[in-house]
Formats: C-alpha cells, sequence, structure tokens
C-alpha cells in the first residue's frame, strides 16, 4: 500500500512542479493598455457600445477599433479619461452630454411578469412574480435592457428624479466661462 | 521498417479510433463544424495523445509493471493525459489566441477524450514497445485529425445545403459519420493480406 501512496504522491508532486513551471515561461502576457482601459470602463457589461461586454469593448478599443466615446452610460465623464489614457485630444464639444438616464416602472402596467428582473445586469429591479415590480435607481446603471423586455411596455428611461439626496448646483457651461474670458480682455 | 509502416496504417486507417472503435465522438462531432477548428483540434490531439501514449509507457514500464501496482493504471494514466493536456493548454494560449477561442471548453475536455486514455491503455494490453507506443499514439491521433477535417469539409459543403427540417444540424452529421464508418470498413480489407 505504501509503494501506491508513495508512487502516486511523487508522480503528482513532479507533475504539478513541471506545470508550475511551464506556466511561469508560458505565461500570457495581457495587454497591460488593455486592462488599464478594461479598469477605466463601468464594467457592468451592458454591451449598448455593441461589444460582448467591457473586456471586449476594452480590446477594441486598444487596438483602435473603436471610439473613446463608445460607452454611452459612461458619457462624457468615462469618454474623457478614456481619451487622457489613450494620449487622444477629446473635444467634448462633439459629443451631446446624454443625461443619465435609470429605469422607471409604471405600476399601472406592471403585470409581474418578472422577466426585466431575469434581464437586469445589475440585480436593480426588485419585485417577484405576480407582484408590482421596482425599480432602484441607485443600482440601476441604465443599460435599458428591460425596456425591451417588458411586454407591457411598461418600462421607460428616465432622468434621474431631482429630490434633495440628488440636486447638485448646475455646473458652469464653457460658454459663459469664454464669454467672461473675453470681457475681462 | 515495414512492421511500422504497417502499424501507422493500421491504426490510422484499419483500426480508426473514432470510426471503427467508436472513440472520443463528443470531440469529433463538437469541433467538426469548420475546416480550421478541426485542423486546431487534430493537432493539439496529436501532440497530447501522443505525448501521453509514450509518457503511459515510461509509467508503465518504470513504476506500475515492476511494482505490481496494475490497479492504479486507470488513475495514474488519467493523471498524466491531465498533465499533459494543461501543458498544451498553455503552449495553444501562448502561440495562437483565435485558436485558443474557437477551440473553447474542447480544448480543456481532450483529458476526457476517451480515445487518448483507450490508446494508452490499448498500448499496455498489447504490450508495446517504446517505438511501438509512439507510432500507435501518433497512428491513433492521425487517423482522429483526418477523420475530423474530412468531417469538418463535409459538414462544410451540408451547411449548404438544403437539408429536409428534422434531419437539420446534429441528425445529418450523424448520419454523414455513419456513411465515413461504412466506407472506413472498406479498409478492413488490407489488413487480411
Amino acid at each position: 500500500m505504501l509503494t501506491a501512496v508513495g508512487s502516486l504522491t511523487v508522480l503528482g508532486i513532479t507533475l504539478g512542479t513541471l506545470l508550475g513551471i511551464a506556466a511561469k515561461y508560458l505565461a500570457v502576457q495581457g495587454d497591460a493598455l488593455e486592462a488599464e482601459l478594461e479598469g477605466l470602463l463601468p464594467g457592468s457589461n451592458c454591451g449598448q457600445c455593441g461589444f460582448a461586454g467591457c473586456k471586449a469593448a476594452a480590446a477594441a478599443l486598444a487596438a483602435g477599433n473603436a471610439q473613446v466615446t463608445l460607452c454611452p452610460p459612461g458619457g462624457r465623464a468615462v469618454a474623457a479619461t478614456l481619451a487622457a489614457k489613450m494620449g487622444h485630444a477629446f473635444d467634448a464639444g462633439g459629443t451631446a452630454e446624454a443625461e443619465p438616464l435609470v429605469a422607471f416602472v409604471h405600476e399601472g402596467r406592471c403585470i409581474g411578469c418578472s422577466r426585466c428582473i431575469q434581464k437586469c445586469s445589475s440585480d436593480g429591479i426588485v419585485g417577484a412574480p405576480k407582484q408590482i415590480h421596482t425599480v432602484l435607481s441607485d443600482a440601476c446603471h441604465g443599460c435599458g435592457k428591460c425596456v425591451s423586455e417588458c411586454p407591457t411596455e411598461g418600462i421607460e428611461m428616465m432622468p434621474i428624479p431631482v429630490t434633495l439626496a440628488t440636486w447638485h448646483w448646475h455646473k458652469p457651461a464653457p460658454q459663459a466661462i469664454d464669454t467672461r474670458a473675453k470681457a475681462e480682455a | 521498417m515495414q512492421e511500422y509502416v504497417l502499424m501507422l496504417v493500421g491504426t490510422a486507417l484499419v483500426n480508426n479510433v473514432v470510426l471503427v472503435k467508436f472513440l472520443g465522438l463528443c470531440p469529433t462531432m463538437g469541433t467538426s463544424g469548420k475546416v480550421e477548428t478541426a485542423l486546431g483540434m487534430g493537432m493539439a490531439t496529436t501532440f497530447v495523445m501522443t505525448l501521453s501514449s509514450v509518457l503511459a509507457w515510461a509509467i508503465e514500464s518504470a513504476l506500475l509493471a515492476p511494482f505490481e501496482l496494475g490497479f492504479l493504471r486507470t488513475l495514474t494514466f488519467i493523471l498524466v493525459i491531465a498533465a499533459v493536456v494543461q501543458f498544451t493548454e498553455m503552449v495553444v494560449r501562448r502561440v495562437s489566441q483565435p485558436l485558443y477561442q474557437a477551440l473553447g471548453i474542447f480544448l480543456p475536455l481532450i483529458t476526457t477524450n476517451c480515445a487518448v486514455l483507450g490508446v494508452a491503455l490499448l498500448n499496455v494490453q498489447e504490450g508495446h514497445g517504446f517505438i511501438q507506443s509512439l507510432l500507435y499514439g501518433f497512428g491513433s491521433a492521425f487517423g482522429f485529425s483526418l477523420i475530423l477535417i474530412v468531417l469538418a469539409g463535409l459538414r462544410e459543403r451540408v451547411a449548404l445545403a438544403d437539408v429536409p427540417a428534422p434531419f437539420a444540424g446534429a441528425p445529418i452529421s450523424f448520419v454523414i459519420a455513419g456513411l465515413l464508418s461504412l466506407a472506413f470498413m472498406g479498409f478492413a480489407g488490407i489488413s487480411t493480406r
């Protein structure tokens, strides 16, 4: 019995060591830029850019097959950070700033089929079968997958409702700064 | 020399692993959709099968036979095959990322390809030596790759044909495989001469 146990142990350790050494020498050097770009993307894999998730989008971006403005949920902020990372000049004026939208369930039309819950990529919809569902707007990242899934067209993408918690001062518009600079000059 | 040539022809054509012994049908059906993936899978399996049958011979003659550990044969052979497959996976991933993506789950599943284990066990059963094991493994793998590529070529053509709805997809592929198997029975005539 000892020879059986011993020989298998030796065999296992030898093969494991050899594989470990081989893994070190054959390691795939992942594209460093690709990994960094993936880190800058939202990471919710919503697929709105047309690629199969954020990893594929980052790969396309690194290979130069996509624009820095590819990410609709990320909006202008993500486009600007991506452009900075890629070293591109980014013209913010060219892109219309999409207002951040979140899904909203019109409760009168919800039949409680729970299809939107299964589609939700951020677990942002609460509800149960035959109960009215609702969207947690904090968790919703605005991918819009649930909108097309709803059989009664009861889900709509809406701007985030202004409450005391979400209200903020308007950011100064670029034009206003320009006119002031001209006036001073 | 003649003996070795006969052995190669015998394992690749006459006693083909897929069509005569019916081993390794899962990867045969799974990766024969396109000729490129079939070629890649064939090369990966050839590497694994040749190397693992040689290593299995080495372990059998150095470890299992002298210490009378025959009951551990299946376990150790699977261990060796799994290690070789892991190594192959690393190499394929390093060499060709598109091939790695195309083969997908079927690459690690070479471990459970019964043809690989079957060849290693048949080597022991028939008492092959080093050169014989090498040729037996390589010949079987060559036959496997050949079938994979022939089947992939046929399936690529059938994909364009107007197949009746109940036969479309997997059923017609199995019908093709069956017809190929019938055709390979013709090679059985060679071995009697």
